[in-house]
């Protein structure tokens, strides 16, 4: 491989890990531009995400890497491990909220922030006590097929991985530009009291954007397993610090921001770990996120706060 | 005082807290169908506490709110939007991130989206030619006054019969406060109770039907607009008719 050939090929990886980070990013940003609450059991939501994943492939007999399916039976697991994922993270998302956040809405200070911080350690080690601490073998049952890009190869699952991760994020774009609930999103991120005032239900609100980040989180997990061909309970804080630092990159609160920054943030995780080496991949990312955000505090696309005029 | 015969929105001694701070002191309002109510009084005196009151966002630790006859002191903030109260807020408060369209339609939210939210529409287009040239526009660019068309037009798409309008003509120009004030009047004439906190005495005198003045959390005069155009309390304090000689 050339040099240009290994760079393409870092293209690609990058935004593979872009889609996974940038879905995971949306959860954070969702939950932060409506409540200004950074919620870090989002980390281990994804990770449980990708056991579920796990989990409701085994259901369909697979185990290892050795099944391969094709056509409608292809798309129909694939279909249901995506959409009972995103239910169940979603609604783990939206019990965390209910249950546990809920009651400390009006609580000032950093309670609910470290909430979050025990619940993402209870669901960690939830599934270190029950699964395990070894990794676990994540099936992968996409046909090896693979494309040549000028030198550098692309797989269907990459490609596979792009449809998805696109799809979801143009219908999280619809929900939250056309749909009333979505308006009412982001209307209450704009201006929580005057959405109130508008007989926006501003709790339905706050519990939507838990269950479409948790979703996301789920698919994203889902996404995880797939590249990787592993998930482990130990995966939710490398995936989750990444998720977090596109949200910020891309301005946290901001939805377009969120999708850029973990794009951005895959490639640079590629790119700079095939030309740098893979163990500087995260101090070029911190670097880069300490840069944007000493000249850009608000972010790349902006906007920290609801903003109140 | 209004003889209570035909009353939309009445406060029977309500108090209310922030934390210790006693804000409202047994505040008693009665606002007749139809009539344009003014509520005057200086700075932290309860007046916002008053419209925060009526919409729900502030919860009174005793008294009553009746609207239409019903108590809806304990009802939240939607429910109350859906029985017909709409609050046109303090410095407007658009979303400012939204578009002008956007922002009308946040108004009617509790409102299906059929026929009537058009028939709405058509009503604040007619209203305020402006805003509808301006529908498409991001609403944080619009100025100060067209802000305030979109405000009013926002609270008539929920359809309301009550408005609530807190400081209505705040850093407009007066060529912009006599355009809100006009409409106000002819929001008015069209059947809808406004109940108006401003600043503008003078202004509000004008248009009002009747006022209360708050003072220190405690309702210390009421009467026709008239009467309180003419109280030499109220000229001093609030119309700025009266120099009293020697004073700074």
């Amino acid at each position: 491989m050339t040099t240009f050939d290994l760079f393409l090929q870092q293209v690609i990886n990058g935004l593979s890990l872009g889609a996974m980070y940038a879905l995971l990013a949306l959860g954070f940003t969702l939950v932060y531009g409506i409540l200004e609450l950074i919620n870090f059991s989002h980390f281990n939501v994804f990770m449980v995400g990708s056991f579920i994943a796990l989990w409701t492939l085994q259901q369909f007999g697979l185990s290892g890497q050795e099944t391969i399916l094709v056509g409608l039976p292809l798309a129909g697991v694939l279909l249901a491990a995506f959409a009972v994922t995103m239910l169940a993270t979603g609604a783990i998302g939206v019990g965390i909220e209910r249950f546990l956040l809920r009651p400390l809405r009006n609580v000032k200070g950093p309670a609910a922030m470290i909430t979050t911080i025990g619940v993402s350690y209870i669901l960690f080690n939830l599934i270190l006590l029950t699964v395990g601490a070894d990794s676990k073998n994540f099936p992968n049952p996409l046909p090896p097929l693979a494309f040549a890009v000028g030198g550098a190869v692309l797989r269907l699952r990459e490609v596979l991985i792009w449809i998805v991760a696109t799809l979801l994020m143009l219908a999280l774009t619809f929900f939250v530009q056309r749909t009333k609930l979505g308006k009412a999103m982001r209307a209450t991120a704009q201006d929580p009291e005057a959405a109130r005032m508008m007989g926006v239900e501003v709790d339905r609100v706050i519990m939507t954007a838990f269950f479409l980040g948790s979703a996301l989180a789920g698919a994203s997990g889902l996404i995880f397993g797939l590249y990787y061909n592993f998930t482990s309970y130990l995966i939710g804080f490398n995936a989750g610090l990444r998720g977090f630092t596109a949200a910020v990159l891309g301005g946290i609160g901001n939805v377009p921001g969120a999708m850029l920054g973990g794009v951005i943030i895959g490639l640079v995780e590629a790119i700079g770990g095939q030309l740098i080496g893979t163990a500087w991949a995260d101090v070029i990312i911190f670097a880069i996120l300490v840069l944007v955000l000493v000249f850009r505090p608000a972010g790349l696309l902006g906007r920290l706060a609801p903003d109140r005029s | 005082m209004h003889d209570g015969g035909d009353t939309i929105l009445r406060f029977e001694d309500v108090n209310t807290y922030y934390g210790d701070l006693h804000v409202l002191k047994n505040v008693s309002y009665t606002i007749g169908r139809g009539e344009i109510v003014s509520l005057l009084g200086g700075n932290a005196c309860g007046k916002s506490t008053t419209m925060k009151t009526i919409m729900g966002v502030v919860r009174p630790v005793s008294g009553r709110v009746l609207f239409d006859g019903a108590e809806i002191q304990d009802l939240p903030t939607s429910a109350r939007v859906r029985r017909g109260i709409a609050p046109v807020l303090e410095a407007r408060r658009l979303f400012p991130r939204m578009t002008v369209y956007e922002n009308l339609e946040m108004g009617a939210y509790t409102r299906p989206k059929g026929a009537e939210f058009a028939q709405d529409l058509d009503r604040v287009y007619a209203l305020f030619p402006r805003v509808q040239e301006r529908r498409r526009q991001i609403a944080g660019t619009l100025s100060g006054g067209e802000q305030q068309m979109v405000a009013i037009g926002r609270a008539l798409m929920a359809r309301p019969r009550l408005i609530c309008m807190d400081e209505p003509s705040m850093g407009l120009s007066p060529l912009y406060v006599e355009q809100v004030f006009d409409i106000i009047q002819q929001i008015n004439a069209q059947g809808t109770t406004i109940f108006m906190v401003e600043q503008n005495a003078s202004m509000a005198l004008s248009i009002a039907h009747r006022g209360y003045v708050l003072q220190t959390g405690q309702v210390v005069l009421s009467g026709t607009a008239k009467q309180l155009r003419e109280n030499p309390a109220i000229r001093e304090a609030y119309l700025g008719e009266l120099q009293v000689p020697g004073a700074a």
